[in-house]
């Protein structure tokens, strides 16, 4: 695990961006979070079609997960109101948990799939549940950035 | 200098001379990024809204607290009166659950208000860099940006109903279905409600739950009260010995005061309850019915004034957010999981993220790629957005304050004729008009953050002058161009 964080640090400081996808919210269901699952153009050469939106999938199943209305969240919002919302301030909230599965699913898909090809995707929490963003960088060498050979210094790999 | 150095480095060079011009700012392994020497700043000092925090960013409430202060002290007041005056003669001559009921009451409303004025409405970030300049590529095909386009709208079909979806010219985005741009705070603030300046917040997604369970309450409350005025005014009124009976009470909970006084001051502050809880009750009373109204047809303030599901356009238009359940309108509106605040107030800045620019840009001379300068200019930009210049920066910035203007008219209306809101439209003319209010807004946030100028400024000539200027010290072209942008802020 540490070699491969290494590796995506070496990513973000040897390779320099070349471009970012943004993957847009799908609306057709209602305001409930889900990311299209278009893939764009611009991934082509860099993933396979299916990995790619294996990937967008997952999150919104996880999305899904996080706000869907059933006895539970009924059960929770009644003792929550009872309660002045005061235990909103004691406990973890639902979707936070789920907030937090999504965050390791993410680092874990950019270890061992994207990295490896040259992406990185940003967890759309940090953009505002609006988009799925994924920085593509350019190659620096031949087997690219995740190799531990190539030095920290990523002037070197040419 | 220092740029003339880095384009003199042969790509086949050793590396070590690249890394001196940066020792202790970009740490080789990249694991800690918290080696700066400044403290880390938090995001909600940069925040580009017209908001104020509390409490290192926990407690956040618009900049204009509007009449929230009055709202607590009317609170505050008429229960504390109601507990001094008439709790002690009901208890004795009807129950003693009535100051039990009462405190319950009290507590709940005032544990709601504060929960929404104090809590993020659903507030939207606004679009970074690249995801605007994604949108304009997207929109723009023609490339053309020299004058102002009109406004935009997007398309997007959700339950088998056409929904337009505006831009933002102020946040750089299509703005998701039922959000809604607050004037006021100057924020997109998802499934807008209205802009309440009784809480001195916007009620959003986030906050309605509360926002309701204190109308609700309040009501209650104000019901409650002005009932148990009424019966104790009754009873006093009742019977001459009721009047003696207090005469003779008087004596002892103020010995020093003639009796006729005191029976007056009992009257007095009863009467000044009874006047509060009258004029409070039909307001809110209204006022719950009409919410509760609202959440049973999944709608917002917003939509309903605007009548965008009525059927104004004549078409068979129908509010397609609702379950067509009553009940399930209610529990999808009140007892949904808690949506996440977005805008991460207590997470730091990536000051450090300077440091990995410059060391990005160490790359740049030996990359004759055109893209690639573009791309770190923009990373660059993004920095210096990040460090709160956004709206000064970003290219269409001219264009962003007076389409804050177009968009405003959108909430205009819901806060014209809401009844809690005639106070904001009175406030709202009152104020240095909304309009300008918008072009003056960064100014303002920025006025607030004095320490901290400095801190961003350095920051920013740091990137500026490694990769732009050709000399090593502050340039006159880019430097003079952030100076001038430092001195507006002055």
């Amino acid at each position: 695990m540490a070699t491969e964080f290494h590796n995506l640090q070496e990513l973000r400081h040897s390779a320099s961006l070349a471009n970012k996808v943004f993957i847009q919210r799908d609306y057709s269901e209602g305001t409930t979070c889900r990311f299209q699952t278009k893939f764009p153009s611009e991934l082509e050469s860099r993933i396979e079609r299916t990995l790619f939106e294996d990937t967008v999938k997952t999150l919104n199943n996880f999305y899904a997960e996080a706000e869907k209305i059933g006895g539970q969240s009924y059960l929770e919002g009644c003792l929550a109101c009872v309660t002045a919302y005061l235990i909103f301030l004691c406990m973890e909230t639902r979707y936070e948990k789920v907030l937090k599965k999504i965050g390791k699913y993410i680092q874990e898909q950019n270890e061992k799939i994207y990295a490896p090809r040259g992406l990185l995707i940003t967890d759309p929490i940090e953009r505002g549940m609006r988009v799925i963003e994924i920085s593509i960088y350019e190659d620096r060498g031949s087997s690219g950035s995740s190799s531990g050979s190539s030095s920290v210094s990523g002037s070197t790999a040419r | 200098m220092k740029s003339r150095e880095y384009q003199q480095i042969d790509p086949q060079a050793p590396p070590t001379p690249t890394q001196t011009p940066l020792p202790h700012h970009h740490q080789a392994d990249g694991v800690d990024r918290r080696k700066e020497p400044r403290t880390p700043r938090r995001k909600w000092e940069v925040f580009p809204g017209r908001n104020r925090f509390f409490c290192d960013g926990r407690i956040m409430m618009a900049r204009q607290s509007g009449v929230f202060p009055l709202t607590l002290g009317l609170i505050f007041l008429t229960s504390g009166l109601f507990f001094i005056f008439d709790c002690p003669f009901l208890v004795k001559h009807l129950t003693r659950c009535i100051p039990a009921i009462g405190g319950v009451l009290f507590v709940f409303v005032l544990i709601t208000l504060l929960q929404t004025s104090f809590t993020d409405p659903g507030i939207l970030p606004r679009a970074t860099p690249e995801e605007a300049a994604d949108i304009e590529r997207q929109i723009d095909d023609t490339g053309n940006t020299s004058y102002r386009p009109p406004p935009r709208t997007k398309e997007v079909l959700i339950n088998q109903q056409v929904i337009k979806l505006k831009y933002c010219f102020t946040c750089k985005m299509f703005r998701p279905p039922r959000t809604s741009h607050c004037s006021l705070c100057d924020n997109c603030v998802e499934r807008f409600d209205h802009h309440c300046p009784w809480v001195g917040n916007c009620v959003g997604k986030r906050n309605y739950r509360f926002f309701y369970t204190f109308i609700v309450s309040l009501s209650f409350l104000t019901a409650f009260i002005f009932g148990c005025v009424t019966t104790h005014l009754a009873l006093r009124a009742q019977g001459g010995k009721g009047l003696v009976f207090a005469l003779q009470e008087s004596p002892g909970r103020y010995p020093y005061m003639p009796n006729v006084f005191k029976l007056s001051l009992t009257h007095l502050f009863t009467a000044v309850e009874l006047a509060i809880c009258f004029f409070s009750v039909w307001s809110i009373l209204g006022l719950s019915g009409f919410h509760t109204y609202l959440v049973a047809s999944n709608l917002t303030t917003n939509e309903d004034i605007k009548g965008s599901w009525s059927g104004k356009t004549g078409e068979g238009v129908t509010n397609p957010y609702s379950h067509r359940n009553i009940f399930i309108n209610c529990c999808s509106v009140l007892c949904a999981p808690m949506p996440p605040s977005l805008i991460d107030r207590r997470g730091f800045l990536p000051a450090d993220e300077s440091a990995q620019t410059s060391g990005v840009d160490i790359e740049l001379p030996n990359l004759n790629n055109k893209s690639e300068i573009n791309v770190c200019t923009q990373e660059t930009k993004g920095l210096l957005e990040s460090a709160a210049l956004s709206p000064l920066l970003a290219t269409s910035c001219p264009q962003g304050k007076p389409q804050t203007a177009l968009s405003c008219p959108d909430n205009s209306p819901a806060l014209k004729s809401d009844p809690s809101l005639e106070l904001s439209q009175r406030r709202g003319q009152a104020h240095p008009n909304s309009k300008t209010y918008g072009s003056t807004s960064p100014l303002r946030t920025y006025t607030g953050l004095h320490k901290h100028k400095r801190a961003s400024s350095h920051t920013a000539r740091l990137t500026f002058d490694s990769h732009v200027s050709p000399d090593g010290d502050h340039g006159s072209k880019p430097k003079g161009h952030q100076g001038t942008k430092f001195a507006t802020l002055h």
